[in-house]
């Protein structure tokens, strides 16, 4: 019997110290996804009454998803590229260039409804050059993109030839200005923040529910055990940069359609940050493998709300870039916090 | 007996409401081995992690020192204490030269600027000591595993430690290495430094230890001294159970039906990479387990990288089942049927940070597929939940990260993946790595029932029993060549000796 008692006792012990370990995980992973949540929570109320109660209000609500749709869009795409542990500088330049080529061919008669597509293309090929020079020439993302942030400029501003260009008639244009209206007179939703949830998620779908979500993954967290195991790293390679060129392209698509108008020059410039920081801010390892595209979301609203509400209470412009700028460097210490807590043995 | 230098009472560690150590007690002798023993989660990297100063120890413990009671904080406090550890992932800095790494953290210098002149001719005297073949301006990045290994001992003699502490020093080692690192240990007794050797490897043990503290779930089993010190009776104490047949071999290729024996079905034909292999012959047969021993650089797993396309061919064709077939990725052997267990699991084949259901699934997730890429969750978790139960593998539940299992559980969940292939063709790189004493014996049993099943097994190994005790051939590379051949017969036993002999060249070896 004492025999027994012992195995009995041996078995439960590593049992019990599994469950709390899974218990942890959970935890962990919990925090994680949700962990800037409360965050976000926290700087609306903040603002609400800073603001003297003009935060709430559906307005100015309207206002803030607005202005967070095109940055959630580019950051679901940064999203795919970070979870590779990769790195995409080139979101805004790209988002000018298909912009200006979309109200180029808008401008022809004939092509005019194509703009939309032209401009998704055109940031899809940007993508897919970044991707092939990473993946098969094994070049370092942040230099390839870091050389394509300055190239694809140059192209944007070459396309108008250094000029504004403008079409008062754009095809579409309600998805830059319109809102779906869900409930009349009650609850409209602006259409660019209609765009940004579905592609929120459409990338949950490719992510979580794909072979080629759990490939991104493992790609990010194991490059070299990817290789062994059979993945086609090279493809998810160029998958994940042309999702975020083409996620820019639509980002520019959404621009062009809200402006009437697009300039190569000051168009979507450092986007780029701003998609960054939304996809650290939301929990997303900057070197791959673990994250959410949840976190991705919230943290562009984050940013949204700093922004709007930054403003709302009064802090000058100036101001306004140091706060945010603390807040980049704040989510990146979060990050090496995570990783801390995610030690491995 | 003289005095002990290092006395532990009544540690204990917890973590949050987990105890890892309850009540050890260890006692070290100056001028003596001390082998620590267990099975992986048994407490001993904790009980010297304690003791190295990066865990603090619960109140109540006790740490004497030269018969002082001492408070260990940090890694500088382990040092200046007198106790230095040598990882099995070393910690040394591959960019920076020997003599650098041995006074990293203490560099001296001279008005400012770092004294290099100095530090290497200081560090002279003590690589000599050691019998090192390399100088102290070498880099450490060139230098062999065997060779690193002697720098961390360096530096512990550097550092003037009493007390070293060597967590499994023999893994990434050759044969031959191994043997020199022995020779050194023992000297390094008869200069009177106690030394705390943490091994899996009970000849080892056997052949180093004076004595042996057992551990098992967190507590004391026992101390055993040198006479005393026989190998079941140590397994016995770190399982607590009898392992009566610790190597599983039932099946017999040689028995089976005339058909299977015929079946050749990996053939390797005069493969070389330009480099480290140099032209490779080799066959394994259904239902076979075939060993690739050699030394630590012979080329085995250079030559298995060149059999499943991870490595460029230079010259040479592999046959599945007669037939030449065109291996160029890893993903095209799976595809082809051969599977590859790496020898390093954490860098080359778990996903760490992803769930254990993931892990076993991610070579069948585009077959498992709905729609062309949508996940089968309910498939993926069948599967786990099934290669759970069939290999044994403890965990709370198959959505526990890899990362958190202990290293004979990352093993099970590795293989899980490569059967879920239902390869044709397993190779396995040292598929008992750093993995306990219960698990290792539960792989054996898979590897039997594989073979039994008409699975080609290839066993690359530098533990010699066990290549002895599961395989029915063995192909020994020495250099980069097939050095010979060697087979059981139900007559004649293959044995350590002549496998020795045909890894080193040597006509005779003693062992």
């Amino acid at each position: 019997m004492p025999e027994n008692g012992a195995a009995a006792k041996a078995a439960t012990a590593p049992a019990l110290a599994a469950a709390q370990e899974t218990r942890r995980q959970r935890t962990r992973t919990f925090i994680r996804a949700v962990g800037m949540l409360p965050v976000l929570l926290l700087l609306c109320l903040g603002f609400h009454f800073l603001s003297e109660g003009r935060f709430f209000t559906g307005q100015n609500l309207g206002i803030v998803v607005q202005q967070s749709a095109v940055n959630t869009v580019l950051a679901a795409g940064m999203t795919f590229v970070i979870l590779t542990g990769g790195i995409d500088l080139s979101v805004g330049s790209i988002l000018a260039a298909s912009a200006m080529a979309g109200l180029i061919i808008s401008q022809f008669p004939d092509l005019g409804p194509l703009w939309l597509p032209a401009a998704v293309l055109t940031g899809a090929v940007f993508g897919v050059l970044n991707g092939g020079l990473i993946a098969l020439l094994r070049l370092p993302p942040f230099i390839v993109t870091l050389g394509s942030l300055t190239a694809v400029r140059g192209v944007a501003r070459l396309l108008g030839a250094d000029t504004t260009v403008f079409n008062p008639s754009i095809p579409y244009a309600f998805i830059g200005n319109g809102s779906l209206t869900l409930i009349p007179g009650l609850l409209t939703i602006p259409w660019l923040w209609v765009i940004a949830v579905l592609v929120i998620l459409v990338s949950w779908l490719v992510l979580k529910r794909t072979v080629l979500g759990v490939h991104i993954y493992a790609v990010g967290g194991n490059e070299s055990a990817a290789r062994l195991a059979g993945i086609k790293v090279w493809a998810v390679l160029i998958f994940v940069y042309a999702v975020s060129g083409l996620l820019a392209g639509l980002g520019g698509a959404m621009q062009a359609a809200r402006l009437y108008a697009a300039n190569g020059l000051q168009l979507g410039q450092s986007y780029e940050l701003d998609a960054i920081t939304a996809v650290i801010l939301g929990g997303t390892s900057f070197v791959g493998g673990i994250g959410s595209i949840w976190g991705t979301l919230v943290g562009a609203l984050i940013i949204a709300v700093l922004s709007n509400g930054l403003i709302l209470i009064g802090v000058s412009d100036v101001w306004q870039y140091v706060i945010k700028g603390l807040v980049i460097i704040g989510a990146v210490a979060l990050d090496r916090y995570r990783l801390q807590g995610s030690a491995r043995t | 007996m003289s005095e002990p230098i290092l006395e532990m009472r009544r540690v204990s560690k917890s973590f949050f409401s987990i105890k890892a150590l309850r009540d050890v007690d260890l006692t070290v002798y100056p001028g003596e081995i001390h082998a620590l023993m267990g099975e992986n989660g048994a407490g001993k990297s904790t009980l010297m992690k304690i003791l190295s100063g990066a865990y603090r120890p619960d109140p109540g413990s006790e740490i004497r020192i030269d018969g002082e009671v001492v408070h260990i904080h940090g890694p500088l406090g382990g040092r200046a204490a007198g106790i230095a550890i040598i990882y099995q992932e070393l910690s040394l800095a591959p960019n920076l030269s020997v003599a650098e790494n041995i006074y990293l953290g203490r560099e001296v210098s001279r008005s400012g600027l770092l004294a290099r002149d100095a530090m290497q001719a200081a560090v002279g005297p003590i690589l000599e000591r050691l019998g090192a073949d390399f100088a102290p301006s070498t880099l450490v990045a060139s230098l062999s595993m065997g060779q690193r290994q002697l720098v961390e001992i360096a530096r512990a003699l550097h550092a003037r430690s009493k007390i070293l502490i060597m967590d499994e020093p023999t893994t990434a080692l050759s044969a031959g290495e191994s043997e020199r690192l022995f020779v050194l240990i023992r000297q390094l007794r008869a200069e009177g430094l106690a030394i705390i050797y943490i091994s899996h490897r009970m000849d080892e043990v056997y052949a180093l230890g004076d004595r042996v503290t057992v551990l098992r779930d967190g507590t004391l089993v026992g101390a055993l001294d040198k006479p005393q010190i026989r190998a079941d009776t140590i397994v016995r104490m770190m399982v607590g159970r009898d392992v009566s047949s610790f190597y599983k071999k039932e099946h017999d290729p040689t028995k089976d039906s005339m058909a299977r024996q015929s079946a050749q079905v990996l053939a390797a034909v005069d493969l070389a990479d330009g480099g480290r292999v140099k032209g490779c012959s080799l066959t394994v047969h259904a239902g076979e387990v075939v060993g690739l021993a050699g030394l630590v650089g012979a080329g085995r797993t250079e030559l298995a990288h060149l059999i499943i396309g991870a490595a460029q061919l230079v010259s040479g064709h592999v046959e599945i089942e007669g037939k030449p077939v065109t291996i160029r990725t890893p993903g095209e052997a799976l595809d082809a049927g051969i599977a590859y267990l790496t020898e390093d699991r954490k860098a080359l084949g778990l996903f760490l940070d992803m769930s254990c259901k993931d892990n076993i699934n991610l070579a069948v997730l585009g077959r498992d597929a709905k729609f062309g890429g949508i996940l089968d969750r309910d498939k993926a978790r069948d599967r786990a939940k099934k290669a759970f139960s069939a290999l044994g593998i403890r965990a709370a539940d198959i959505n526990v990260t890899a990362g958190g299992l202990s290293g004979g559980n990352q093993q099970k969940v590795l293989l899980s993946r490569l059967l879920a292939i239902t390869p044709k063709i397993l190779i396995l790189d040292e598929p008992t790595r750093g993995v306990d004493v219960g698990a290792k014996s539960e792989i054996y049993s898979i590897i039997d029932n594989l073979a039994k099943s008409g699975t080609a097994v290839l066993v690359i190994s530098s533990d010699l029993p066990e290549i002895i005790g599961i395989c029915d051939r063995v192909v020994v590379m020495r250099e980069g060549r097939i050095a010979g051949e060697l087979t059981r017969t139900a007559a004649a036993h293959f044995s350590q000796e002549e496998i020795m002999a045909l890894a080193t060249g040597v006509e005779h070896v003693d062992a």
